[in-house]
């Protein structure tokens, strides 16, 4: 029996093992959430207002991510919507705010628990296209550093990763530390089914998490 | 720990069973293959008519056989009868069969347990078990020739395990197109006790084996798999073809990940990991393995192309850019001394067009500067046969041989050979591949530049961009094994 944890379970837990994710802050309230965001400095607007929990699968199809949020009427605004749209069958919510990350180019990266090779982890191309090009690559968890260099040039878009559209060439330490954190996120813990980082967003060349999710079995 | 399997590739004598006088039988078939192979051992035909076959004795029974006197027992009799047969063998001191038989777990449940109860008759022995309803096993060093089908192959360094037996037939047909020479070979059958990595694990220690090449199907244990391919790929280049791969694996639609996570996709990574090189198709894994057996593994990236015409290397150079191959501008001092051998009308870049204007020797005096230069990888030599093509129609015609036509058409066709054995002996010396390419090797496999590299057992590739696609795989192999060792 798998259960999925919240965005909010899930960005705790991989960033614990040094996943670079977007700065967030978390609550249970408007109030709350609009404390947080006054004592974290790192958190600027505009910024991204979600509902989430462990029941709420597909956030983006009921309207529960909410974008480019300005200033912190419009913030208030948003959060007291977000809470009234929960359901009585989502259980336990809570409101997640966080950076809007800005960069053109967006990768895909995860945990997978294959019968066969037991965890692999991936890297590919994300966006829109991700499942039309299936640029991805995969290993057997944990790799090497070498390893994780050579995941990142099997990638077919190379074009992407050097300079883009006025955005730097990817920082390549960066993903390589990423792809061995997530790892990390594997080893330490057994139960781990899957993990999903979609989006990595490149911000200035590099990756970013503005989303993940963690499937564990019970 | 591997395996040692040297009573099954080098056995001292033979004992073959199901032997009869009928020619369509596997057991005759495996006698006449072993003694038109030339086997080097003692072959000893066991059939259930005493009397004789193909000039040989045949024994009612294996009890009268001396003992010591073989160590390897080919099976082609029924699975009834055929555990009886392992402990007689073993009793004269046989420590290997090879199981050609059917009718085991391939034929129905009844198999199953047969096959199960063979392999646990043969534990209990220490027998090694090839097998069963595999087509046989080759070993050239020992000029054996095992099968139940033919061909044979030439000896060379290359080793076959194939987990189907017509894949070791296709790659034995190679072999002796091409004329790059096997080592071992053998169809795993059922593989129910030895398993396809246990023979690469034993190819790697075999003094006999350059490279392998592996055809698989399933895999048994993923993770130990994986981590066994690895070891042997630091030692010696392993080449796979997956069949079954496009079949839609399993998937955990759960997760995003897991819907991209396509069984092929997992495995591709596997192979990447431990530096397997994995190749679509049975043709082109024999390709790269055939050139992995025949050329040294090049340092880079970096290719340049020499070519008696234009065409034909930009093909080559145009082949490159859906690989990871360099065709580098020539470096300025390589191009300074090849000035000094050709008219002023030559290319001056990669591809170097000699634009036909070599003299004897200039060839080969090119090749030597190009492959021995420190920022030259690879290089690919084409346009052998145009001197023997046109010296093959001279020498067909009618004016042949007056009008001075035996003179040029001999030079002509020593010409190409020439070439051809100074790219060999250059890629030798300098320790840089020089792969040579014509399809003449398909189209003309008896003119003098594909025969020379035939008889040598060094492959000619059949187009510059079959060359190519193999030299890529050579590099990415060579990378993976520069990023482990320094």
């Amino acid at each position: 029996m798998s259960v999925t944890f919240s965005e909010a379970e899930s960005r705790r837990l991989v960033a614990e093992h040094g996943v670079a994710v977007s700065s967030f802050v978390t609550g249970e309230s408007t109030a709350a959430i609009l404390a947080a965001m006054a004592a974290d400095e790192s958190l600027r607007y505009p910024v991204v207002a979600k509902l989430c929990g462990r029941r709420i699968a597909h956030k983006s199809e009921r309207g529960l991510v909410r974008l480019g949020i300005d200033d912190q009427q419009s913030l208030r605004t948003h959060c007291d919507d977000l809470l009234a749209a929960a359901e009585p069958g989502d259980g336990d919510v809570e409101l997640l705010v966080t950076s809007m990350a800005r960069g053109n180019r967006e990768l895909i990266a995860g945990l997978h628990n294959d019968p066969q090779f037991g965890l692999v982890v991936m890297l590919g191309v994300g966006g829109v296209f991700a499942e039309v090009f299936q640029d991805v690559t995969f290993r057997l968890a944990p790799i090497t550093e070498t390893e994780a260099e050579e995941m990142i040039g099997d990638l077919s878009a190379q074009a992407l990763l050097g300079e883009f559209r006025g955005e730097p060439a990817l920082h390549r330490q960066g993903l390589i530390d990423l792809l061995l954190a997530l790892c990390e996120v594997g080893a330490a813990h057994r139960e781990v089914a899957s993990v999903d980082l979609n989006p990595l967003i490149l911000v200035d060349g590099r990756p970013l998490a503005v989303d993940a999710l963690v499937e564990v079995t019970q | 720990m591997t395996r040692d399997l040297t009573a099954l590739f080098d056995p001292q004598g033979i004992i073959v069973t199901g032997v009869s006088s009928h020619p369509g039988k596997f057991g005759f078939v495996a006698l006449h293959n072993l003694l038109t192979a030339g086997y080097r051992g003692e072959i000893f035909a066991v059939g259930r008519e005493a009397g004789e076959v193909l000039d040989r004795p045949v024994f009612g029974t294996i009890d009268d056989i001396p003992e010591g006197a073989a160590d390897l027992l080919f099976i082609c009799t029924p699975a009834a009868v055929n555990e009886q047969l392992l402990r007689a063998a073993a009793a004269k001191g046989v420590r290997a069969a090879f199981v050609a038989a059917g009718g085991y777990r391939e034929a129905d449940t009844d198999g199953v347990a047969a096959e199960q109860s063979l392999i646990a008759t043969a534990g209990e022995l220490g027998m090694l078990l090839a097998g069963p309803n595999g087509q046989g096993v080759v070993s050239t060093p020992s000029a054996m020739c095992a099968q139940i089908v033919a061909p044979y192959a030439p000896r060379g360094n290359l080793s076959l395990v194939s987990q189907s037996g017509n894949i070791v037939s296709s790659w034995l047909n190679l072999s002796n197109h091409t004329g790059v020479g096997v080592a071992r070979s053998v169809s795993a059958g059922n593989a129910a006790q030895l398993g396809v990595i246990d023979y690469l694990e034993w190819f790697a220690e075999d003094p006999e084996t350059k490279v392998s090449l592996a055809y698989i199907e399933t895999i048994q244990d993923g993770r130990s798999t994986f981590e066994r391919l690895r070891a042997i790929s630091t030692r010696k280049p392993i080449v796979v073809v997956k069949g079954g791969a496009s079949a839609a694996g399993a998937r955990a639609a759960a997760s995003h990940t897991g819907a991209l996570a396509s069984n092929d996709a997992i495995f591709d990574g596997m192979c990447r990991q431990a530096g397997v090189i994995r190749a679509p198709d049975p043709e082109q894994a024999f390709e790269t393995a055939a050139t992995l057996a025949t050329q040294p593994l090049p340092k880079g990236n970096r290719v340049v192309v020499v070519t008696s015409a234009g065409g034909w290397g930009v093909a080559a150079v145009d082949a490159m850019a859906r690989t990871g191959l360099d065709p580098i501008p020539l470096p300025g001092d390589l191009e300074a001394a090849i000035d000094d051998l050709l008219p002023p009308r030559w290319s001056r870049s990669n591809p170097i067009d000699t634009v036909g204007a070599e003299t004897r020797d200039t060839l080969p005096r090119i090749l030597e500067l190009v492959a021995g230069h420190r920022d030259v990888d690879a290089v690919v030599l084409l346009g052998i046969g145009i001197l023997s093509n046109t010296a093959a129609m001279m020498r067909r015609g009618q004016f042949y041989p007056d009008h001075g036509l035996e003179r040029i058409v001999n030079f002509r066709e020593r010409q190409d050979a020439r070439y051809v054995q100074a790219a060999a002996d250059i890629a030798e010396r300098t320790g840089t591949p020089v792969l040579v390419a014509t399809e003449l090797a398909d189209t003309s496999p008896e003119t003098p530049g594909p025969a020379t590299m035939r008889a040598a057992g060094n492959l000619c590739h059949t187009s510059a961009g079959r060359a190519i696609r193999s030299l890529d795989q050579l590099v990415r192999h060579a990378r993976w094994r520069s990023a482990r060792n320094s």
